[in-house]
């Protein structure tokens, strides 16, 4: 009963290793994503791929550690996610799981990961409240979250002059969620919220919600939703002559997997927020040039980026303790600054919030891109402090005020 | 109409005439199946038992439906995921002890059971079966849309297993086992008695032979929907266990491929049969399990197993041992 | 100027218009669905997925052969329509002696293998297939921008839909199938080749599906799911309709459509589940559907 099938041995036992190391710590990364649905693209195999990348930069079996990476699909489904963590824990031995997107599969990890007193590093999950109301001792978020989307898409789009919005919500918890606090950014920016349509989820066909959107004359329609919804409403927009009409189209949850799968001619002109984009400098080209090359010529996400981030960060701490006591390591990786040429220097905060500054990016023309997956140009950068949401606001029970 | 299992005359529905060996023999298996629950959480994953169990259970439910009532449902997730949501919010939000949250998501899906199967035994056949599917559909966007009640996409989560009648823990695997083994044994147990009970046997007429039932006095349409409620219901019993189990009730419960995974199960098993449903849930939870690692080849996996049995096996496995021994199971 | 319940007349002509598009769809799916059953007697739960392939294979012509959209309009339904002969050949018609139920089992299982093979081959989150040169833009209608593109999925279906009535209702070959539906045995009796015609119409009516498939190709995103939620939409539309005729089919199809477009507008909300509440609607009051023969 194991989910060895797509096991993948990275580092190899170091037996020749120096005589100095007592005694060999082995250690076993579980990294459950979405290998077959909508965010496969996004997460998927390209995250073990980054798993192992940070295995072999680390040199792990250099200092003693045997690191193991297995990986599994949760198809999105919270039920499936909680029964291979279950599984992970309880059978075979793993000590840390990894990337999970989806949050609601995310948010039932992260208590499982509590329950059993394991590690959960994820980099997947759009939910704010990991570091919030379900914060929990045993979990990083490393990559991102919606607080930070919304207040890098709508703080920054106000600042450009896009100050008014209307949104397209896609009518579930997580739609309700993004559009809340985007609003709630765009409001303090100064600018004000003319309307919100509900669309069903998941829904085709956005024409009709489209032209009320285009009919309120707001500046900015805010994407209030994710994954395949997002890719048909931008697809309708640029059918409906929405963008050419001179109202932008702000993506609050789209990566740069969605880009390459819309094309530019469909996506150009999108602003959307993220804190990882393979051109950025010198030291993301050359690590996404290694990532692209194990992985089919695919640039590495956002999330795949956060999964090699998080997973370094982590054996960093292990290597140092020589010890994979959750609570230490927890305790070593909090403590320690982070350092990777992905995101540059970070803490992980008490609530176990990662902080790395974001960037709001818009998509090129399809003149402008001069190479495949050239696709970004940089608007704005926000500092980690004013990207993510502050402790003194925060829900989790962790942080002492 | 829909007697689907005209084609094994010895195995599926052949139970009328139902001597004396054939008897012995259904207590044999039960008893078989008892001890196999005693020994299965010391030698097997309990949380993987558990959820064969449940799925079992659900598959018992909608094959009671099926086989009995001769009416196939493409919409049973609607009954299975509301009473998961049902026990889970009562568990967990009501502080309610599991044994009652059980209850409350039974009587809830038998209720919603009263309400659809009013509806839908309006038509028969193929009719029946598009028409269940629409009003599980419409369960399912209601979950989606009530964040309130069943936490969206989220799902209910972390649902306490709690104390049973406040004196047993149920946080330990095993002992929830063996709390799970009994209701599975129970609710098998209750299906086998209503089969064999004077109800089931005017059932069975209406299924065979509706025109004549009814002119010998039978109020068909009740029946229809007597069998569709307990059916509906029994399959709630399932999935509110479930939800205990897991400590999540969520939209994959009230999906429509949950709908079609337990027809799935009771085709792999032997449609119409006592004790198929059961191999059936075995074959299909185990197959998901091992496989889960193919990803989206599970859903080709599935596809080739429904169209082989339609083709090529459609007594299922119980099915042709039944034929193969003669004796119907 | 008067408002409709806080509508403008203006906004409200536009979505009776595009709730006309999406009717469009729901009009040719169902239309075929009906066509098949009337024949073979089976409810084919694979049209969502041969809806899909239709986009599929267009997409393929362009991006593996370089055929445009025009020639593929015609080309995936042909396609497509040969692989359900195939399908009808060597399995439905392995199943026509026993319940028809076997065949909604067989059916959906072949969904689920499709399904599955186009998501481990071009994964789901969809693939771009622009709107052709010739339909780009649109006009500006003075109430709303009707993009072109819309308004040609409208007249391609609406046509596609009444050459089929046609074909059906007033042609020798529509009232050998008429027959045949009627009773195939004494329709066999006078010569006509009843097997090769219910090939024949599966093949068709699985073409519909592919037809439709291309019209959404470049509106909708292609993907291996846009079938599978649909279909269950276009089911409670055949319950509705009852598919006891051809014309009651498409009015069916586009007059929900319609009442699923204004739901938008006035409650978005329900907008998903609009169709199915008057499913329950009509089941209580006329239970075997609008145009439904009683059975």
């Amino acid at each position: 009963m194991t989910f060895k099938t797509l096991l993948a041995t990275t580092a190899f036992a170091a037996l020749l290793a120096s005589p100095a190391v007592a005694q060999q710590l082995s250690i076993k990364i579980g990294v459950m994503n979405d290998r077959s649905g909508l965010y496969a693209d996004l997460t998927g195999e390209g995250s073990a791929v980054a798993a192992r990348l940070a295995v072999e930069d680390f040199k792990a079996a250099e200092k003693g550690l045997k690191v193991e990476v297995v990986s599994a699909d949760h198809q999105n489904k919270p039920d499936v996610g909680s029964n291979i963590a279950r599984q992970w824990y309880d059978q075979d031995g793993v000590d840390v799981i990894a990337d999970v997107p989806t949050s609601s599969v995310a948010l039932a990890i992260n208590q499982i990961t509590k329950d059993k007193n394991k590690v959960f590093l994820n980099s997947g999950a759009a939910t704010s409240d990991l570091t919030g109301k379900a914060c929990s001792p045993n979990t990083v978020h490393w990559t991102y979250d919606t607080y930070a989307l919304a207040n890098g898409t709508g703080g920054a789009m106000v600042k450009a002059g896009g100050d008014s919005w209307y949104f397209l919500t896609a009518d579930y918890a997580f739609g309700h969620a993004l559009e809340r606090d985007t609003s709630a950014v765009v409001v303090k920016n100064g600018g004000k919220v003319l309307g919100a349509v509900r669309t069903p989820f998941p829904g085709t066909d956005f024409s009709s919600f489209l032209l009320q959107a285009q009919a309120s004359k707001a500046k900015v329609i805010g994407l209030a939703n994710a994954g395949g919804d997002t890719i048909n409403s931008i697809k309708q927009a640029g059918e409906f002559g929405i963008t050419q009409g001179g109202q932008k189209l702000a993506g609050l949850l789209v990566f740069v997997t969605d880009v390459h799968a819309l094309g530019l001619q469909t996506a150009q002109g999108l602003v959307l927020t993220e804190s990882f984009y393979w051109d950025r400098d010198e030291g993301t080209r050359a690590w996404s040039q290694r990532f692209a090359k194990a992985h089919n010529g695919n640039m590495p996400s956002m999330v795949q980026a956060g999964v090699y981030g998080a997973v370094l960060h982590y054996l960093k701490a292990v290597a140092e303790l020589k010890s994979k006591d959750p609570a230490a390591v927890m305790a070593k990786m909090k403590e320690l600054p982070t350092d990777d040429p992905l995101f540059g220097k970070g803490t992980i905060r008490a609530d176990g919030r990662k902080m790395h500054p974001m960037y709001l990016y818009e998509v090129k023309k399809p003149a402008e891109s001069k190479a495949k997956w050239d696709y970004y140009k940089q608007v704005a950068v926000l500092p980690a402090e004013q990207a993510f949401r502050p402790l003194s606001e925060s829900e989790c029970p962790l942080v002492k005020k | 109409m829909a007697d689907l299992s005209v084609e094994a005359p010895a195995g599926g529905l052949a139970l009328e005439e139902t001597n004396r060996s054939t008897e012995r023999l259904h207590k044999a298996i039960m008893i078989g199946i008892a001890l196999s629950l005693l020994v299965a959480p010391f030698v097997l994953y309990p949380v993987f038992v558990m959820k064969v169990l449940c799925f079992a259970l659900f598959a018992l439910a909608f094959n009671l439906l099926l086989g009995y009532g001769g009416l196939l449902s493409f919409g049973h997730a609607a009954y299975f995921g509301m009473a998961s949501y049902v026990s889970a919010y009562a568990a967990k939000i009501w502080g309610l002890d599991p044994a009652l949250a059980i209850v409350a998501g039974t009587l809830v899906a038998a209720l919603l059971g009263l309400v659809f199967g009013a509806l839908a035994i309006r038509r028969q056949g193929i009719y029946f079966a598009m028409i269940t599917l629409a009003l599980s559909q419409m369960v399912f966007f209601f979950s989606l849309q009530t964040p309130q009640f069943t936490g969206g996409e989220d799902g209910i989560q972390a649902v306490p297993r709690g104390k049973l009648l406040g004196l047993i823990d149920l946080a330990d695997d095993r002992t929830l086992y063996f709390v799970v083994a009994a209701i599975f044994m129970g609710g098998l147990l209750l299906i086998y008695r209503i089969i064999h009970s004077p109800f089931g046997q005017v059932c069975k007429a209406i299924r065979d032979n509706e025109p004549r039932a009814i002119s010998l006095g039978y109020r068909a349409n009740q029946y229809k929907l007597a069998v569709f409620v307990l059916s509906a219901g029994l399959a709630g019993l399932a999935g509110a266990t479930k939800a205990i189990v897991f400590q999540l009730a969520s939209l994959t419960d009230v999906h429509w491929s949950m709908s079609g995974e337990v027809v799935l199960m009771t085709l792999v098993g032997g449609l119409g049969t006592v004790f198929g449903p059961i191999v059936g849930a075995l074959v299909i939870v185990s197959m998901q399990n091992y496989l889960a690692g193919l990803g989206s080849w599970v859903l080709v996996v599935q596809g080739v197993i429904f169209v082989v049995c339609v083709l090529l096996f459609r007594e299922g496995i119980v099915g042709v041992i039944a034929k193969r021994i003669g004796k119907g199971l | 100027m008067f408002e409709l319940l806080g509508i403008p007349p203006q906004a409200l002509f536009g979505q009776v218009l595009l709730g006309l598009i999406n009717g469009s769809f729901y009009a040719i799916l169902s239309l075929g669905l009906a066509v098949i059953f009337g024949l073979l007697n089976i409810i084919n739960f694979t049209h969502g997925a041969q809806y899909m392939m239709g986009a599929f294979v267009a997409w393929m012509c362009l991006n593996y052969l370089g055929i445009n959209y025009w020639a593929a309009l015609l080309l995936a339904p042909i396609i497509v329509g040969a692989t359900g002969i195939a399908i009808e050949r060597l399995l439905i018609k392995r199943i026509a002696h026993v319940d028809h139920l076997y065949g909604l089992l067989l059916t959906f299982g072949l969904a689920l293998i499709i399904q599955g093979l186009f998501r481990n081959g071009y994964g789901s989150s969809g693939l771009a297939y622009q709107i052709p040169p010739e339909l780009r833009g649109g006009q500006n209608l003075g109430f709303m921008f009707l993009p072109n593109y819309r308004a040609w999925v409208v007249v391609a279906s609406l046509a596609v839909c009444l050459a089929t009535w046609f074909l059906i209702e007033k042609t020798r070959l529509g009232a050998y199938l008429r027959a045949a539906t009627e009773n195939p045995t004494l329709t066999q009796a006078f010569g006509i080749n009843v097997p090769l015609m219910v090939t024949l119409t599966y093949g068709f009516g699985v073409a519909l599906a592919a037809f439709a498939g291309v019209l959404a190709a470049p509106i909708y995103s292609v993907n291996p799911n846009m079938g599978a939620d649909l279909i269950i939409v276009v089911f409670a539309v055949v319950v509705i309709g009852g598919m006891g005729s051809i014309l009651g089919s498409i009015i069916t199809g586009f007059g929900l459509g319609l009442i699923e477009g204004l739901t938008k507008v006035f409650y978005p909300e329900a907008s998903a589940t609009v169709i199915f509440i008057i499913m329950v609607l009509v089941l209580l009051v006329k239970p075997q559907g609008l145009f439904g023969r009683a059975t």
